[in-house]
């Protein structure tokens, strides 16, 4: 499989339409973008352990959730929290959920791990749904969003959807950059040996243990910062965030832009809830609108039948074409 | 008397789950392909057999029914779809199937609406066995553990005794030997998966009068017999016998000890496993 980066202009200029993007759209649409770039990080992280480590997580919403219930849970009723201290709160306690499930589920390979990942992930939604813990089925309100203050100044008003949405582009900016940058750091080539070929790296004496499970919590902690991002928009928790529909859509995403692509999980998130958006839009099919899981469903097998490499893999091929090849990395011929 | 009727539910519970996770593993097995859908086919056997069961006035009429129609559901779905996943990896496997779910969820809202639903126990069997003054146990739940014992001996009796069996066990030992030994196997998968999902149906339809037919029945037993599959061992259906039971009794044992916390007691059991036999209980390593 050979990898193919994006050309920094062309990053460069989606960027720059992205940080536009507020001055022209409506509170609607801006919303919406929000809510892509947050669907881009947590497809962002499940890429990491899918694309580059080879490692199929179906319960990769936990995470997503536990940090959304963090949130929910240390945030003061009535007076905003501070991004400060519940941002990296959130993502520790994310952090220490992904290493214990981790260190039991990385045992497992193949089929095994996705229904391993898939059953503690429920594990997660029945502690949330049966227990008083979170409110239980109801889930939990977050009645005033989280503040940033420099010094007393107030920095940033999450109740703001303008500033909500720079906020999340920066961190969506701040984990592509760290990923691209880890990816080709000596510890993402390992993670790539491991996708490759496990055997031949563990027969060369790397810890493919600790990597996988390195990989894990890093893809786990990278996910609380979507779900944390996610309770502050919508202002409310509840178990549906940590199901398994939550696991297979971020999955979808993943697919659907091509994995093992970083950019591939951005469009892939941007294409799925766009396309979510127009498929239960009233305006277009009328009653027919609330069964669009429906449409989304045939849309998904459609697509698993006929493009196996998803949108990037289609770019891929159109960039080979125009005689991009500069930034093609071969990463294993016999892969 | 309490922990015997306790025991009772466990272990008809336990093999009900059998039904389902005895053809998750066996499709597994054979032709390594993990189905989500399957699930699905457990919430499908419960609403034919409550949709059948008002129309005809009978269960008796409506289960057989419900699982033939299942079977060629699942016949249909095996050449159009699922036989293009063979050869494909398992994550296309997962989202093709997720997607299958997606759809039959969608149809079942369309059809049957989002109401739960309830369906009668037959009157012949509408009767209950006093235990003591005030304990009893229904004898329609009795009447499920005996079918699904009858029908687990027939399995055996089918995969150990007979030739389609003898074929089974070889594309499960070894799916290219058996297809160079003349084995039919596009026939041979076309008929586990169609089975597995009749089997599934009949689950549903059988237990419809016991629990609620509710939407996203499939979705939360599938994920329990992923478990009783994690930890009876993948393609063993002495495997998932043992694991089924067992999860029965953990459940059962989880919901009197501590009610709120008895949906974490099966996932419990299987990290404990997985600890101590990650290649699941009939396996070897």
């Amino acid at each position: 499989m050979t990898h193919i980066t994006l050309p920094r202009s062309v990053l460069f200029l989606a960027l720059l339409v992205l940080a536009l993007f507020p001055l022209a759209g409506s509170t609607f649409y801006i919303q919406l973008g929000a809510k892509i770039i947050i669907m881009a990080i947590f497809a962002l992280s499940l890429d990491l352990l899918v694309g580059h480590t080879g490692l199929v997580s179906f319960g990769h919403a936990a995470y997503f959730g536990v940090a959304a219930y963090a949130l929910a849970l240390i945030a003061p009723k009535y007076e905003p929290a501070n991004l400060w201290l519940t941002l990296p709160a959130a993502l520790i306690v994310t952090a220490i959920a992904a290493l214990v499930i981790g260190f039991l589920v990385v045992r497992t390979s193949g089929i095994y791990f996705i229904m391993v990942t898939l059953a503690f992930a429920q594990m997660l939604y029945a502690i949330f749904h049966d227990t008083k813990l979170g409110g239980g089925s109801d889930g939990i309100y977050i009645t005033v969003r989280p503040e940033m203050t420099v010094g007393g100044f107030k920095a940033l008003d999450l109740e703001s959807p303008v500033q909500f949405f720079y906020l999340a582009l920066i961190m969506l900016n701040a984990v592509y950059v760290f990923l691209n940058y880890l990816l080709h750091a000596p510890f993402g080539r390992a993670l790539a040996g491991i996708r490759v070929n496990e055997q031949r790296m563990r027969s060369i004496g790397f810890p493919v243990f600790s990597y996988k499970l390195g990989a894990f919590v890093l893809a786990g902690t990278i996910a609380g910062i979507s779900g944390y991002l996610a309770a502050c928009q919508f202002g409310f928790v509840n178990p549906e965030i940590l199901a398994w529909h939550q696991s297979g859509t971020v999955l979808m995403m993943v697919i659907l832009g091509g994995m093992g692509r970083l950019h591939g999980a951005v469009i892939g998130a941007a294409v799925y809830v766009l396309l979510q958006e127009f498929l239960s839009a009233q305006a277009f099919f009328g009653d027919y609108a609330k069964h669009w899981q429906l449409a989304m469903g045939s849309l998904i097998v459609l697509i698993v039948l006929v493009l196996p490499h998803g949108i990037g893999g289609f770019i891929d091929v159109f960039l080979r074409r125009y005689g991009y090849t500069s930034a093609l990395q071969t990463e294993n011929a016999d892969d | 008397m309490f922990y015997l009727i306790q025991l009772l539910n466990a272990v008809q519970y336990g093999l009900l789950l059998f039904l389902l996770a005895s053809g998750l593993t066996l499709i597994f097995g054979i032709m390594g392909v993990i189905n989500l859908a399957h699930g699905s086919f457990y919430m499908v056997g419960a609403y034919l057999a409550y949709w059948l069961a008002k129309a005809t006035g009978n269960l008796w009429l409506a289960i057989p029914i419900a699982i033939i129609i299942a079977f060629a559901i699942g016949l249909l779905l095996e050449t159009t779809i699922i036989r293009r996943l063979y050869k494909r990896d398992h994550l296309y496997q997962v989202l093709l199937t997720f997607g299958l779910i997606l759809i039959f969820e969608e149809l079942r809202s369309i059809l049957f609406g989002n109401d739960v639903h309830g369906v009668a126990v037959p009157a012949v069997l509408n009767f209950s066995i006093p235990l003591t003054e005030t304990l009893s146990y229904p004898v329609y739940r009795l009447f499920v553990t005996g079918v699904c014992l009858a029908i687990a001996g027939v399995m055996y009796f089918v995969i150990q005794k007979t030739r389609i069996g003898m074929m089974i066990r070889a594309g499960n030992s070894n799916r290219e030997m058996a297809a160079s030994l003349g084995v039919n196997i596009p026939l041979l998968f076309a008929l586990v998966f169609a089975v597995g999902m009749a089997l599934a149906a009949f689950a549903g339809a059988i237990a419809a009068p016991i629990t609620a037919v509710a939407p996203g029945m499939g979705n939360h037993i599938l994920i329990i017999c992923f478990v009783v599959v994690v930890i009876g061992g993948i393609g063993s259906i002495n495997g998932a016998m043992i694991a089924s039971l067992l999860i029965g009794l953990a459940d059962t044992l989880g919901k009197i000890l501590a009610p709120e916390y008895s949906g974490v007691a099966i996932y419990l059991l299987m990290a404990v496993i997985l600890l101590w036999r990650p290649q699941g209980l009939a396996n070897k390593s």
